[in-house]
């Protein structure tokens, strides 16, 4: 059954002994939105309401102008006539059906006559690429082979809304980013609205346009992804984030910035000159001197300091944009040792440079 | 891999050494091993092997066989078909009491069959309460008929399907169902299409052990269908009838017997007896 592209509008109060989930969002027809946050932040039981597997103690959730959940109307559509489509963390493939009887299910359940569900589940199945896997069982399939597979039986049925439950967490690092850039490919040409839980900002980063980040089942900040990982607006959200990353564009052997200075890294995957892209690396691996270095890093840049962070049992730096330099350098951040502090006497207001090799940095597409 | 493959793996695994197996568990076990085993290797020396033929297939002793099979088959669709629905009941609902109405259904388990039998009877006899309003509205009584031993069988039998199945979808979880219900299956698809074929290893196993219940069940037939050849004399009961009149053809009757469970633990192995439902 074909729907509408429907936005998804929710307010959600959820009252459980170790935290209490409460708050509202929406999200576009289309629109990705990653949820982000620790474990037991409440990503989990929000998507338990959003799919109607739990009731909310107040509240409500409606897509498009279709009301599946108000509290005070006493309103629940239950999971199975609702339209909200999951792919979860270990695919659950179903395990006493082959891949595609598991991707015709959806159809079927729904009366599609058995030889168009066969047909419909085909066309998904090419569409994450695993046309080859129709006559396989689950067990005869690898993580990320499941996980495809799992991608088009959630969306064979044409939900109006998507949840993806960390569908990246259980793959080994060989698998993960050739099915983060098929996710990418699938949700861009859809007009579903698609809720992503992870923990990895990465997955945020290449997935999502806007990002909600959640602790002890509140919002704590909640906008456009770049803006939200580059400068987080609180240390929670820069620990969640945990990575320094740089918007640009992609071109041979790295990226360009808007001021048009060279990022050399590697290519998480082959990019187009020009595509949309960003820089990432994580903090510990900015090296940082106070005259500009004459070395093997490929990358250097000047920037003040604008804080000093315990971090674990190192001390994070945050970087603030010189009047004169690029912007894009706002936020960044170095984790040094605090003897690298005290030697070089770091503090805030002072001028230094960072450093990165370019073997540390990846280049990945953009969501938008 | 499954489970089982990797259970026969670490068990043929000559480089594993043995823990958590104090030795002197071996004696008191190598007692019990013996006393399950010695009666049962016993009865094959009493046998009268030369007339063993002739025993098994006299008229009273093929009736009995043939009456154990049909009842004991239909007995074991009947605990399918409404001890399954109860396993579900108590594996997935969310009402109150159903600790009290899992102890309830658990219940032959633990009683003496022939209270069991009787019980029955008071209940369907012609005097019971539901027995007359039964003969009333149709001319028919069910005590000492075919039909009483089916149902003295089911009552007994029932709680080993419902435990097992109950136990198999408890370690299939709700995950699959959960998964289906967003998939857009109703509450009967994901039934028919997830539930069933993923505890279908658990029900046959439960299955399986109920029919083994209802092959030697004793007490609650005699008390409820008594034992008529043909009707109600099932092979149990003739294995006790002809303990007095002629040993050597309750000894072959019983051999028989042995053979049924050895085969009726052969079909269900691997599963329970290896703790997998």
């Amino acid at each position: 059954m074909s729907r509408e592209p429907a936005g998804l509008d929710a307010a959600i109060v959820l009252r459980r002994p170790e935290f209490t989930l409460d708050l509202a969002f929406a999200v576009a027809p289309g629109e990705v939105l990653a949820v982000l946050g620790p474990n037991g932040a409440g990503k989990s039981t929000l998507l338990g309401v959003l799919s109607g597997l739990l009731r909310p103690d107040a509240g409500h959730v409606r897509l498009g102008d279709r009301l599946v959940t108000d509290v005070a109307a006493g309103v629940h559509v239950p999971p199975h006539e609702r339209g909200v489509g999951m792919l979860a963390q270990q695919g659950l493939l179903f395990p006493h059906l082959t891949a595609l009887a598991n991707v015709a299910f959806g159809p079927r359940a729904r009366g599609v006559p058995r030889t168009d569900a066969d047909a419909a589940a085909r066309r998904w199945l090419i569409e994450v690429d695993a046309a080859e896997l129709a006559e396989r069982k689950p067990s005869e399939l690898s993580g990320g082979q499941a996980q495809r597979v799992a991608l088009a039986r959630a969306l064979a049925p044409e939900p109006a809304l998507l949840l993806l439950d960390e569908p990246l967490a259980s793959l080994d690092v060989d698998a993960a980013p050739a099915l983060r850039s098929l996710l990418r490919r699938v949700m861009r040409g859809s007009k579903q609205s698609k809720v992503l839980v992870t923990h990895d900002a990465l997955d945020a980063l290449v997935l999502a346009d806007r990002v909600m980040v959640l602790s002890g089942g509140r919002i704590v900040e909640n906008g456009p992804t770049r803006e939200v990982l580059t400068r987080p607006r609180s240390s929670f959200t820069a620990r969640i984030a945990g990575l320094d990353l740089i918007p640009g564009t992609a071109v041979d052997g790295g990226l360009k910035t808007a001021d048009g200075m060279l990022i050399s890294g590697r290519q998480s995957e082959q990019l187009a000159d020009g595509q949309s892209a960003v820089a990432v690396f994580p903090p510990f691996a900015v090296a940082v001197f106070r005259q500009r270095p004459d070395g093997s890093p490929r990358n250097v840049v000047e920037v003040e300091v604008a804080a000093l962070e315990p971090h674990g049992d190192t001390v994070r730096l945050r970087a603030a944009a010189l009047p004169a330099g690029p912007g894009w350098v706002d936020g960044l951040a170095a984790d040094v040792t605090p003897a690298a502090v005290a030697d070089l006497a770091i503090e805030p207001g002072m001028r230094m440079w960072y450093a990165v090799k370019a073997t540390e940095v990846a280049i990945h597409p953009a969501a938008r | 891999m499954n489970r089982p493959a990797v259970l026969a793996r670490r068990a043929r695994d000559r480089h594993q050494i043995s823990v958590g197996l104090p030795t002197l568990i071996w004696l008191p076990a190598a007692i019990g091993f013996a006393l399950i085993v010695l009666p049962v290797a016993g009865l094959g020396l009493k046998t009268d092997w030369p007339r063993l033929p002739e025993l098994i297939f006299s008229e009273s002793a093929l009736d009995a066989l043939r009456l154990s099979m049909i009842t004991s088959s239909i007995s074991t669709v009947l605990c399918i078909l409404f001890g399954g629905p109860i396993a579900v009941i108590l594996a997935r609902s969310r009402i109150g009491g159903l600790r009290l109405l899992r102890a309830l259904v658990l219940l032959p388990l633990v009683l003496p069959p022939v209270v069991g039998g009787l019980a029955l009877l008071f209940l369907l006899g012609r005097t019971g309460l539901v027995g007359r309003g039964i003969e009333t509205a149709f001319g028919f009584t069910i005590p000492f008929t075919t039909a009483a031993v089916v149902l003295a069988q089911t009552f007994v039998a029932m709680p080993f399907l419902v435990v097992s199945l109950e136990g198999a979808l408890r370690t299939a979880g709700q995950r699959y169902e959960a998964v289906a219900a967003t998939l857009g299956a109703s509450p009967m698809h994901a039934f028919r299409r997830v539930t069933v074929p993923l505890v279908l290893p658990g029900l046959a196993s439960g299955a399986v052990l109920a029919f083994a219940r209802c092959i030697g069940e004793f007490g609650a037939t005699i008390a409820f269908a008594g034992s008529l050849q043909g009707t109600t004399r099932t092979l149990p009961l003739l294995v006790y009838l002809e303990r007095e009149a002629d040993v050597d053809a309750a000894v072959a009757l019983s051999l028989l017997l042995v053979v049924v469970a050895v085969v009726v633990i052969a079909v269900a192995r691997p599963r329970f007896v290896e703790g997998q439902t």
